[in-house]
């Protein structure tokens, strides 16, 4: 349902919401890992693995000190060599570093089968929930933000999965494992360190939080450079015709210079983390030398101890910077996942009503009566207040109004694409809400405005009106309607692809697919939102000859926008803002003299020519 | 690299003196070792203050270089790549809006957006590894000569070990490369899927395809799960052994320097200078093979970029001289205009027409016959084939588009408005009176509904703003029209959504007020109606001219005629 006509600046598959920092709502990572579980269980293997994997691979790294520590005190003590227990330590050693690497090979393998059938659940299960989720949640500016969480959120909780997640794992234990060491050999060297490494950690906080606001900036640069540009390539003949291209051009250079600045400004910090740690590192080591050397002997190190202290120093720089680059990706993840679980969690307004409860709608027309109707979008003012209609079985009804006068959501009520806050809606006596989803749709089909078709054949399109269709039953649809000569005017007849979205046909075309799809599932009741783009006159002709064909057999209501609905129909019901103000036959409320009359009079006024023949 | 000389150089000596601080560092590192670690912890005697001092200071000193280093080798090398950055992204958006309208009817906003954006940071992804990696080469070089003046066989290890961590990151990157590009693909095709499906959700609601829907989703996600699998399984398989092989290198550095030190060859200092050098090295290693993995999406994304500045850009003349004194209404003149698609279909053959000043004509054809096509040559926006069109007996191919864009204005059949205030997209960057703009507005009818706005002129359009009906948007791109004051006002089809009664008024207005020369094409009688002239296309050329009630005569028109009043409203 697009409420759009024309074309927008609209960025190509909409602009998701921008990330906030504050969308996690101050819950904190935890929360989201709790929910996180909570919705996917099968992740509770995953972490079991992950701590398997950590205590391998922080294993494998700490054997290194360790030896040389063995083999600088033990094994070379005053200039002699213990070769025995130098190849012994070094090749014990050796052997732990292999087993290690084998170990990880199998238990990373394990981890990313987790984190991939994880991943897939998760999109699967969100896709499948906002297809269940009532139209009120698909307005036209929400189809982008929803489409992100399914694609682009899950996407960044799999690059997370594959790099951050890991990093996390590996990083942290390592500098816990690296730190008890320290410990082992010397808890004074160890306080040395951590107190020379102190400062370091509101430094990097300060800048951490500097960089992210930096490359939330620079986000927003790159969205208004792409905002610029998608419209700049959207209305082009504009630009040209109107001649604004030079205007358009400044506009365009001044938004990728601030791109560029905004860039080398998120540089600075980009530029400062990594080293400014290494320096503090260094400085650890030079204050671990100073240290360990002057008061070392009282402290019962050994210069083996020493030494292999000061590879452990080393070994603290990489993990507290590759854990402070992943913080941004982290956020980015932790904030897409907690997306995805408010999705999930969105109540299904249209719920389907228990099997036992259900009642089968008769075959052939139905008969439609809504009773006290009224409804309100979630969170809105009220768009129908009291509706009452009685619509016998059989009849062609047209509704009219104003854009905005509620008469789509009525159409929408009866449906059931949504249901009405107060009031029902009964087919054939029986209430909306007690009929099965199979059964409703077989008997109510609903043909939209827009025409929107599948990117397969004119043919399949079609196909899609009835489950287990055959061609032979299309091809009789469509004969039924009068279509036959247009399709075989078609480039393939019924095999001709129709294109994203149905761009290959023109408008009035695509409706005639959605009419042959409308009549092949032979509804009891027909519901026609038309459109309201002029069709060329060619089409129109065979549009009108198969919404005469359509009707037959059927209850038909019809959203008209053509003065020819209006008058074919057996029964006109007037809308505006809201309520039914007039409902009669075509004829009584022309005579009447009401709004319908006026409305009918404008109509006549402007098409109907005093031909001269 | 040419482009940028500067920031590269910044980059590349902020990465040499790395290097040199790197190995520099290690040197130090083993020499304290050997000077005042093994005496001051295992000789009775200690080590002097001073000397102590001393270490400390060297150490600090020459691991500040190192960190400086790093911070200035990191800022020019991203410099570097964000001002090539800079530069693709002019000189393609340059690209963009020189390029002839042919350039736009082949291509999709989708390929263009991501050319000017994501293809560049793809080209440009390389720009940082590449410089980095020439530090890289130099550390290795600086590292295998520190190592061979210390002893040979350190230097051997060394030899055998990084090539091999080459080796292995080659073929890691080669293994992965066609599995992770098939995923990327079918992420692609997911999004594809998830695209289609949400925005036709209401049909999918209709047609109780949703299971269907979900299934299709399945079968593709599937596919990506197995395709990802086959990447995970190759990084679980090497990348294990790449994290270690640095540490299997310093236990065989261990293992030959314990029994060198053992026979006096070197010092415990050296071989820790030799182990301190190793447990440094994967790092920049590994960026190597960071490298090898972008260089191939890199270079297509360069390929793209490069057929985009190679488009020529259409030819663009400055405006003639004397433009100004053109009259308020003019002539056009169509003289055998000839015109055809790019793949050679003709549309216009031959085509001869004229309007007088001032006059209101209307075009009519049937769907095809060549009537929009018609006005995107009248407008500029494409040049004729054969034959030629006159503004005032000026050629327009004399006037180059700009000049044609001064003198007319066409407002399309789908109508464009800019996400922008209102008066900006009626006026742009002029800075007309607001009682000019409010007299147009009442022109065609727009005035009350944009006095009812929230914010009147300054309201902003678009998806972040208010969003107007149809009929709303044309009487807005109507006034945008007549903002221009242009001599030749055309409106394809533009009153298509606007109530009959209000577009009488509006025609009526535009009549009597604007004087300009009128081209209408038109679906509507009433429409037709309105003009003083019909022109009649048919097969690509005018095949009636006269009056409404002349032209009825001819069978083609008066059936075309009669659907047209058939279609009712």
């Amino acid at each position: 349902m697009t409420s759009l006509d024309g074309h927008d600046a609209l960025l190509p598959g909409g602009e998701p919401e921008p990330r906030a920092l504050d969308d996690i709502a101050g819950a904190g990572a935890l929360a989201v890992l709790r929910r996180g579980l909570a919705a996917s269980p099968e992740l509770r293997a995953g972490l079991s693995l992950s701590v398997l994997m950590t205590l391998t691979v922080a294993g494998g790294k700490l054997v290194v000190p360790l030896v040389i520590q063995v083999v600088l005190d033990r094994g070379l003590v005053g200039g002699t060599v213990r070769l025995g227990l130098v190849v012994g330590a070094a090749g014990g050693a050796l052997g732990l570093v292999v087993a290690t690497i084998l170990f990880s090979q199998i238990v990373y393998l394990r981890l990313v089968a987790v984190a991939e059938s994880v991943l897939m659940g998760l999109r699967l299960r969100t896709f499948a929930h906002l297809h269940r989720l009532s139209l009120a949640e698909h307005t036209a500016s929400k189809t982008g933000v929803l489409t992100a969480r399914v694609t682009s959120d899950v996407e960044a909780l799999a690059k997370f999965a594959q790099w951050g997640a890991i990093s996390w794992i590996v990083n942290s234990v390592q500098i816990v494992g690296v730190i008890v060491l320290m410990a082992v050999y010397s808890w004074q060297l160890t306080v040395v360190t951590v107190l020379v490494h102190l400062p370091l950690l509101p430094l990097l906080r300060d800048m951490q939080r500097r960089q992210l606001r930096a490359y939330d900036l620079l986000r927003t640069r790159v969205s208004d450079m792409l905002g610029v540009l998608a419209e700049m390539v959207h209305g082009i003949e504009v630009v040209r015709a109107y001649g604004q291209r030079e205007a358009v051009r400044r506009r365009l250079h001044g938004v990728i210079d601030d791109q560029y600045r905004q860039q080398m400004r998120a540089a600075r910090y980009f530029s400062l983390v990594l080293p400014s740690t290494d320096i503090f590192g260094v400085a650890a080591v030079a204050a671990v030398i100073g240290a360990g050397v002057h008061w070392g002997a009282g402290w019962g190190v050994t210069s083996g101890e020493l030494v292999a202290f000061v590879f452990l120093v080393n070994m603290l720089v990489t993990p507290i910077t590759s854990l402070g680059e992943t913080l941004d990706q982290t956020q980015t993840a932790l904030a897409g996942w907690w997306k995805i679980l408010d999705v999930l969690d969105t109540d299904v307004e249209v719920a389907e009503p228990d099997v036992t409860r259900t009642r089968r709608l008769p075959t052939g027309a139905l008969a439609v009566v809504a009773e006290s109707v009224e409804f309100a979008y979630r969170g809105g003012d009220r768009v129908l207040h009291g509706i009452d209609v009685d619509i016998p079985a059989g009849t062609s009804v047209a509704v009219v109004g104003e854009t905005g006068s509620g008469k789509t959501t009525f159409a929408m009520l009866l449906a059931r694409l949504a249901d009405p806050t107060a009031g029902r809606v009964r087919m054939a006596g029986i209430d909306l809400r007690d009929v099965a989803a199979d059964d409703r749709r077989a008997s109510i089909r609903m043909v939209p405005q827009d025409g929107f078709l599948f990117d397969t054949t004119v043919g399949e399109n079609i196909r899609f009106g009835r489950p287990g269709a055959t061609v032979a039953d299309v091809e009789e649809a469509v004969a039924e309607l009068g279509l036959a000569p247009w399709v075989a005017g078609l480039p393939g007849g019924l095999d001709t692809p129709v294109g994203e979205r149905g761009s290959s046909l023109s408008v009035g075309e695509r409706q005639l697919v959605a009419l042959a799809r409308a009549q092949l599932a032979d509804p009891g009741l027909l519901i026609l939102d038309e459109a309201t783009s002029a069709v060329d006159p060619e089409t129109e002709q065979t549009l009108e000859g198969a919404l005469e064909h359509l009707a037959e057999g059927r209850t038909t209501v019809s959203v008209a926008h053509r003065l020819s609905t209006a008058e074919r129909s057996g029964m006109v019901i007037v809308f505006d803002r809201g309520r039914i103000v007039e409902q009669g036959t075509h004829g009584d409320l022309v005579v009447a003299g009401g709004i319908y009359a006026g409305l009918y009079e404008s109509w006549l006024g402007s098409t109907r020519s005093l031909s001269t023949r | 690299m040419r482009a940028h000389p500067w920031a590269h150089a910044g980059g590349i000596s902020g990465g040499t003196v790395f290097a040199v601080a790197v190995v520099g560092f290690t040197i130090v590192v083993g020499r304290v070792t050997d000077e005042v670690i093994v005496p001051g912890l295992d000789s009775p005697g200690g080590v002097d203050g001073v000397d102590i001092w001393v270490a400390m200071a060297t150490v600090a000193l020459i691991g500040l270089v190192r960190g400086v280093s790093v911070m200035v080798r990191r800022y020019f090398n991203f410099m570097a790549a964000m001002l090539t950055q800079r530069t693709w992204r002019l000189a393609v958006v340059d690209r963009y809006l020189d390029a002839p309208l042919s350039f736009y009817r082949t291509r999709s906003a989708g390929e263009l957006l991501a050319h000017a954006d994501a293809d560049i940071e793809a080209a440009a992804s390389m720009l940082m590894p590449l410089a980095f990696s020439v530090t890289v080469v130099v550390l290795v070089a600086l590292a295998v000569v520190s190592l061979l003046m210390v002893h040979p066989l350190f230097a051997l290890v060394a030899l055998l070990l990084f090539p091999t961590l080459a080796l292995l990151n080659q073929a890691y990157t080669r293994a992965v490369e066609a599995p992770a590009a098939t995923a990327q693909a079918l992420i692609g095709r997911v999004s594809g899927i998830v695209h289609e499906s949400l925005e036709g959700v209401l049909v999918v609601k209709t047609l109780g395809r949703e299971q269907a829907e979900v299934d299709r989703l399945t079968e593709a996600s599937e596919e990506l799960r197995q395709r990802r699998m086959d990447v995970g399984a190759l990084r679980a398989r090497f990348e294990p052994v790449l994290y270690s092989l640095p540490s299997i290198g310093v236990l065989v550095l261990l293992l030959i320097g314990a029994r060198l030190v053992g026979s006096g060859s070197v010092t415990v200092g050296q071989v820790v200078q030799g182990m301190t050098l190793f447990s440094i090295l994967w790092l920049p290693v590994q960026i190597i093979g960071f490298l090898f993995q972008e260089m191939p999406r890199s270079v297509v994304a360069m390929d793209r970029i490069d057929s985009v500045l190679a488009v020529r850009p259409e030819d663009r003349l400055d405006p003639r001289p004397g433009l100004a004194e053109v009259p308020d209404t003019v002539a056009v003149g169509f003289d055998d205009v000839s015109f055809s698609y790019p793949d050679g279909t003709p549309v216009l053959r031959g085509l001869s027409a004229r309007l007088d000043p001032g006059e209101v004509v209307a075009l009519v054809g049937a769907t095809g016959s060549g009537k929009s096509t018609l006005i995107g040559l009248l407008s500029g926006l494409m040049p004729v084939d054969g034959g030629r069109i006159t503004l005032g007996g000026v050629d327009i191919a004399v006037l180059g588009p700009d000049g044609v864009a001064e003198l007319v204005a066409p407002v399309m059949q789908e109508t464009f408005l800019f996400a922008d205030t209102v008066r900006r997209n009626l006026v742009f960057d002029r800075d007309l009176p607001d009682g000019e703009v409010e007299r147009v507005l009442r022109l065609v009818a727009a005035d009350g509904f944009v006095a009812d706005l929230p914010d009147g002129l300054q309201t902003i359009l678009g998806e972040r703003g208010v969003t107007l009906s149809g009929g709303q948007r044309q009487r807005l791109a109507i006034a945008r029209a007549l903002l221009r004051r242009p001599r030749v006002l055309v409106l394809d089809d533009s009153t298509s959504a606007v109530d009959p009664v209000v577009e009488a008024a509006i025609l009526a207005n535009l009549r009597a007020h604007s004087g300009r020369t009128l081209l209408l094409v038109a679906h509507r009688l009433a429409t037709i109606r309105l003009a003083d002239r019909v022109l009649f296309m048919e097969d690509g050329r005018i095949a009636a001219d006269g009056t409404h009630d002349d032209l009825l005569s001819m069978p083609g028109y008066a059936s075309l005629a009669r659907a047209y009043e058939e279609a009712g409203s």
